[in-house]
């Protein structure tokens, strides 16, 4: 049976048909989920996509982590189901205290669109297993608020353990701290990064690579395994 | 209707690069002697009914879960007259 | 104060009205007692007189934009033409494409961030209304000298605004260019524009038949936004001695656009609107009388029940509003209840505030006392016609003699380097990635060009690759010099950029930029540009599909540069066959195609290297231009070239330049015999591209070429990491690179 990855869809969600087609593309049956419904349709893993959910007011993702949606996803992400959480999602989940620490503004206090590289420092999550220890991969990065923030303690902490998942190369884009791209939650199921990997699937478009193809492969092959 | 203020302010360790422009563009306009600018966020609450205690605890758990985002942020409530 | 009604004004005929101070002259003032037989209401007189501003009733324009009509190219690709909210072009496999370049120049002087906003947010409707989903915008931007302290206070503004704006709304930014030049500097030009995409079927039109059908208002509240900016922001000239004429600038709520786009694309999914129209400039006034003209006339309106963000306004200042982000629908009486649980959905605000009436009236009521009564075409289309007289400038024949071919030239290799990095790095060459790198160009996922390619493409079907291109171009140096050709420049290089990129252009959409009509010699220029358009339109068999015209861009006596500015939207079958304009692989060839001479008129040469304007701009040829296009497309298709760069304003050597760094590869140039080397690096002649040739399909390639007719000119290869002009001077990738994107994000970062 075909695993079911759901995208999220809030007011101002950007990114949702783009993750719903990357999930095509990995060969998943890709399930729109919206923000009103509490339920999540059966599917085997979530994915909140990039965008400017409420127009980010007050701000990103805080009202959006208070819709009925989330409360089924952070109850069923504490009891192990795979969250992905890209760009305005990543905000979303810090909101949502699923993932620590919090996202602030670009130190350069402009929006920034480019092709990142970054290093892949844990691939050992449910969304980075098909990458390689250490890889390091291209894909688009986009966002105003993008500036990873943690008290020294946290941040300490998340390198202990290995929780820093992906980390900026090539100069850092937006002031996040200790180069910080993306982090995943201690039981690695629940990860969140600012760039866009569902950006980076087919070989035409965007950037033109397919690296952002392996999280959507990643979590297939977890759910078929598991 | 009384009126309650929540100010929400970054925390003093948080990096804030809209106040850091606001404090480097200052010279500029001829206004000298500022130290620091951090800017933060206000909040107006016309509440309905008194401002007694229990709503006060109800405002300032709103603050808490809500308005301010208590990772980076800090907030104060206060009734204005 | 006592409401003004339609009962009221009969009965006080001799009431002094304001119509001066709303812009009107008093022979339109004359005219609308005529049509009305009575004083107009202070609601009719707001409609009229916002309706009948240069802005929206072009009165000054129209005479000469009726060539686009008329001289119309044989060409089935067009569906819906001038006229509606923007022109419709059929693009094959049962797919339309709308698109519409506008100006909100004035606005974003006095506050660029909402100024810029603002516009993105209006055309984004306009396309919108039009039944399509928008798929990418574009910005064509023009600002006063670089290093200039405004410049750094409106630049910045106006980019953080559509990037505020458009990434907010999730439409990848595609396009567009970035001017500097020192007459636009008390009056930038913002101009947006916006693609959107449909099913054939799927077309909406703007108007309201059928009575009893319900008029529904959706979208934000209405507020005191830019209450009469339309007749006083975009009409008068600025000047600092009346600061009144400064009204409220208009504040756009990105979120809300998002969601009224969400919102509508799932009512027209739904087929339950019988016609729509989005709320611009004049606001309800222009939606409810074009709607109402365009149907069958009759339209009752109740307008106490417009949901208000400020309840004190006047019933004339919420006909007048300009609040963002709202639309008006059309809607058949069965349909309405699904219309509004659909807007219910998306936290959109809908109400109904009237119904198609079966009379010719359009009639607007203020809590139940009748304050509009008026024939709704005489408000939106019988505004007044304007000849205004035009003659060329006496200082037009002293500019063209002051020959730009009789400036000093660069006396050796060392002197061309020297020039060549003080071009590539001026501010009006320099890379814009400063700028563009705050745009989204990713999102939704099908976009295949962005900036800094020659053109921006964006895939329509994931299955059979179907995919559209759009440039937009003008040169402001050019028209001034000759306003004639420079408009036929703009388009001459807009369909190169198409072509050059692998797409096949269809048609076009303008925005003419131009000082006050009141003075002959700016009327002279529209003239002259409006004529050179047409016919090249004629001549390329590219109509024109719609467009906008910005009048008054001028501060004092003092006007822009004529700025005609040109989009081009050309189809490709496959987005697989597009043409980039990185030089990536070594050992290509790289060949010019075309005629470089000995033209420097107007050029960027003549400008970076002594600030001098003047003689004529290069010669067009459009058919030349149209066989170039027809190589760079078949050539495209077949796979004979893997890259491809239209030469325009910087010449040969900006168009290495650029491709060189895209591609991270150097290249060997060889001055081909019968040039200098400064004329082949520097000539801004029109009808040529650089392409780039694997060696395997050089032979197929000049056997084209040869067999119809098109010069091409080996000149060098694909190789290393210098570029080395033999004889002349070599320079590295990594020099050109500094030089060429250091500039922009020095000035303003």
């Amino acid at each position: 049976m075909t695993s079911r990855i759901g995208v999220v869809t809030f007011p101002g969600t950007l990114d949702d048909r783009d993750a719903l087609r990357a999930a095509r593309l990995a060969g998943a049956e890709p399930v729109p989920l919206w923000h009103r419904d509490k339920d999540l349709h059966q599917v085997d893993a979530v994915v909140l996509a990039g965008g400017f959910s409420y127009g980010d007011y007050l701000r990103a993702g805080a009202i959006s982590r208070f819709s009925p949606v989330m409360e089924t996803v952070i109850e069923q992400a504490k009891a192990g189901l795979p969250v992905l959480g890209i760009c305005n999602g990543f905000q979303i989940l810090t909101e949502a205290h699923l993932l620590p620490g919090a996202m602030l503004q670009n130190d350069h206090l402009h929006f920034v669109c480019r092709e990142q590289r970054l290093r892949v420092e844990n691939a050992a999550t449910a969304w980075t297993a098909d990458f390689a220890q250490g890889q390091e991969i291209s894909i688009p990065l986009k966002n105003m608020d993008g500036r990873y923030v943690a008290d020294e303690r946290t941040l300490d902490e998340l390198e202990a353990e290995g929780r820093v998942a992906f980390r900026y190369l090539d100069g850092n884009p937006n002031g996040s701290l200790r180069d910080i791209a993306g982090i995943t939650n201690a039981a690695g199921n629940v990860v969140g990064l600012m760039p866009h990997p569902e950006h980076a699937v087919e070989p035409l478009i965007g950037t033109g690579g397919t690296d952002g193809l392996g999280f959507f492969t990643s979590i297939l092959k977890k759910l078929v395994s598991a | 209707m009384a009126r309650v203020v929540v100010d929400v302010m970054l925390k003093p360790e948080i990096l804030d690069p809209q106040g850091q422009a606001v404090q480097r563009a200052l010279p500029r306009l001829g206004f000298d002697g500022i130290a620091d600018v951090r800017q933060g966020k206000r909040f107006e609450l016309d509440v309905e009914g008194p401002v007694d205690e229990a709503a006060l605890a109800r405002i300032h758990e709103m603050a808490e879960t809500f308005l301010a985002n208590t990772v980076i942020e800090d907030f104060v409530v206060k009734v204005e007259s | 104060m006592t409401l003004d009604t339609v009962k009221h004004a009969g009965e006080t005929p001799d009431t002094e009205q304001p119509w001066s101070e709303l812009g009107l002259k008093q022979d339109e003032y004359a005219r609308i007692r005529e049509i009305l037989g009575r004083r107009p209401t202070g609601a009719e007189l707001a409609m009229y007189s916002v309706m009948w501003s240069e802005h929206c009733s072009y009165k000054s324009s129209k005479v000469h934009l009726k060539q686009f009509g008329e001289k119309v190219p044989a060409n089935d690709a067009m569906l819906v033409g001038i006229g509606e909210n923007a022109g419709v072009v059929d693009v094959g496999q049962g797919y339309a494409v709308t698109f519409k370049v506008e100006s909100h120049n004035h606005p974003s002087y006095i506050e660029p961030y909402q100024g810029a906003a603002t516009g993105v947010g209006g055309i984004v409707r306009d396309i919108l209304a039009m039944g399509a989903r928008p798929v990418a915008v574009v910005d064509p931007l023009r600002f006063g000298a670089a290093d200039h302290p405004d410049t750094k206070r409106v630049l910045p503004g106006v980019v953080a605004g559509i990037g505020g704006y458009g990434n907010c709304l999730g439409l990848p930014n595609i396009g567009g260019e970035v001017v500097f030049d020192s007459c636009y500097q008390g009056n930038p030009l913002v101009n947006a524009g916006c693609i959107g995409v449909m099913k054939h079927e799927d077309i909406h039109l703007a108007k309201a038949s059928g009575p009893g059908n319900k008029v529904i208002l959706y979208g934000a509240r209405t507020g005191g936004d830019g209450i009469g900016g339309v007749s006083v922001l975009a009409s008068e000239t600025f000047d600092d001695t009346k600061p009144t004429k400064r009204p409220a600038v208009q504040v756009g709520d990105p979120f809300q656009e998002k969601l009224l786009i969400e919102c509508t694309l799932e009512i027209f999914a739904e087929k339950l609107v019988a016609g729509i129209q989005d709320l611009g400039g004049a606001g309800l006034s222009c939606a409810t009388s074009e709607l109402a003209s365009a149907g069958t006339g009759g339209m009752r309106v109740e307008l106490d029940t417009v949901p208000l963000r400020d309840a004190t306004l006047s019933p004339e200042e919420i006909l007048m509003s300009e609040s963002q982000e709202r639309m008006c629908a059309i809607v058949e009486p069965q349909h309405v209840e699904r219309f509004m649980a659909i807007c219910e959905k998306w936290d959109v605000i809908a109400t109904v505030i009237g119904e198609v009436t079966d009379g010719e009236r359009l009639e607007i009521f203020w809590h139940g006392e009748q304050i509009v009564d008026v024939p709704p075409g005489t408000v939106a289309h019988e505004g007044p016609t304007y000849h205004r007289p035009y003659a060329r400038p006496s200082w037009q024949d002293a500019l063209q003699a002051d020959d730009a071919g009789a400036l000093p030239r660069p006396a050796d290799g060392a002197e061309l380097k020297d020039q060549v990095l003080r071009l590539v790095s001026s501010p009006n060459q320099a890379s814009k990635a400063w700028i563009t790198d705050q745009y989204d160009r990713f999102v939704q996922g099908n976009t295949v060009l962005a900036q800094p390619e020659d053109s921006g493409m964006i895939r329509i079907d994931e299955e059979t690759n179907l995919g559209v291109a759009i440039a937009t171009d003008g040169n402001g140096r050019y028209a001034k010099l000759d306003p004639y050709t420079g408009a036929q420049l703009a388009l001459a290089e807009a369909y190169r950029n198409v072509a050059a990129s692998g797409a096949k252009p269809l048609a076009i959409s303008d925005c003419l930029n131009f000082g006050s009509p009141e003075d002959p010699a700016v009327m002279w220029q529209f003239a002259e540009a409006t004529r050179g358009l047409a016919d090249g339109c004629l001549a390329l068999g590219t109509p024109v599909t719609g467009g906008n015209v910005s009048l008054y861009n001028q501060t004092g006596d003092t006007a822009i540069h004529p700025t005609p500015v040109v989009a081009v939207l050309g189809v490709i079958d496959d987005v697989n066959r597009r043409t980039p304009i990185a030089f990536a692989q070594e050992g290509q060839l790289l060949y010019l195609l075309g005629d470089t001479r000995e033209e420097f008129g107007g050029s960027a040469w003549s400008e970076v290297i002594h600030g001098h304007l003047g003689g004529l701009p290069p010669t067009v040829d459009l058919d030349r231009e149209k066989l170039l296009g027809e190589i760079l497309i078949s050539a495209s298709r077949d796979g004979m070239i893997d890259a491809a760069h239209d030469l325009s304003d910087g010449g040969l050597i900006q168009a290495i330049t650029e491709s060189c760094l895209r591609g991270g590869k150097g290249a060997r140039l060889i001055v081909p015999d019968g040039l200098d080397a400064f004329t082949f690096l520097f000539s801004e002649s029109a009808g040529r591209a650089v392409v780039s040739i694997p060696r395997s399909e050089e032979l197929r390639f000049t056997d084209m070429c040869g067999a119809r007719g098109l010069p091409a000119t080996r000149i060098g290869v694909v190789d290393g990491q210098e570029l080395d002009v033999q004889g002349q001077f070599a320079v590295t990738l990594t020099e050109l690179r500094t030089a060429h994107e250091g500039t922009i994000a020095g000035l303003l970062a």
